[in-house]
């Protein structure tokens, strides 16, 4: 009977153990998302200027909408590009 | 009807071909309406001259103001109004503010 140490995975046993992601807005105590400042909202933005979804950022639902809600007036109000290269 | 008094905040964008004095009359005509139709100035913070993120009208650049103020609910129709007629305004956008918003912006000045 293959005892333990005998057998050899294909791949390590050893899962990196990747940091639990958390919602920023919470953990600073951020309340309301300012659409006016668009160094801030630049981070949740990729390259070409689209939102960042959630399982990415990690943010929590809720934060997740205001951030919306703040981005589209961004955009609305040319503070933000719609579509764009090379963001950052 | 209690007219309950909220807070808003309004963002214009004006044509950049306004000279210093016309920008600063654009901005007076609109404070003035808030303030005449019982609203109460908070803040006024011209941006001035600032390149947009895209053309809007054929142009790149637009002279930004952001007029906070506190207001009974039916001022904003009226003010609506004045900005679409007028021609010198490219965009604008009229937001109401809640509690965290006040807070928000109130602490960003004192700072």
């Amino acid at each position: 009977m293959a005892r333990n140490n005998d057998i050899k995975y294909l791949s390590s046993t050893r899962i990196e153990n990747r940091q639990k992601k958390y919602s920023r807005f919470e953990k600073l105590g951020i309340k309301y998302i300012d659409y006016k400042d668009p160094e801030f909202l630049k981070k949740f933005l990729n390259e070409q200027g689209k939102i960042l979804p959630r399982r990415i950022t990690g943010t929590s639902l809720k934060y997740q909408r205001k951030l919306g809600h703040a981005i589209k007036k961004a955009r609305q109000m040319a503070i933000l590009p719609y579509v764009t290269d090379l963001l950052k | 009807m209690a007219t309950n008094i909220q807070n808003y905040e309004l963002m214009v964008i004006f044509t950049p071909i306004l000279s210093e004095e016309d920008f600063k009359a654009a901005q007076k005509k609109f404070t003035s309406i808030i303030t005449e139709n019982g609203g109460e100035l908070v803040h006024e913070n011209p941006w001035g001259l600032r390149s947009l993120a895209y053309p809007i009208e054929k142009k790149t650049t637009g002279l930004y103001t952001v007029i906070e103020y506190k207001a009974p609910t039916d001022v904003n129709s009226k003010v609506e109004i004045q900005l679409n007629r007028d021609e010198n305004v490219m965009r604008f956008l009229l937001t109401k503010l809640d509690k965290f918003a006040v807070e928000y912006n109130t602490r960003k000045r004192n700072k």
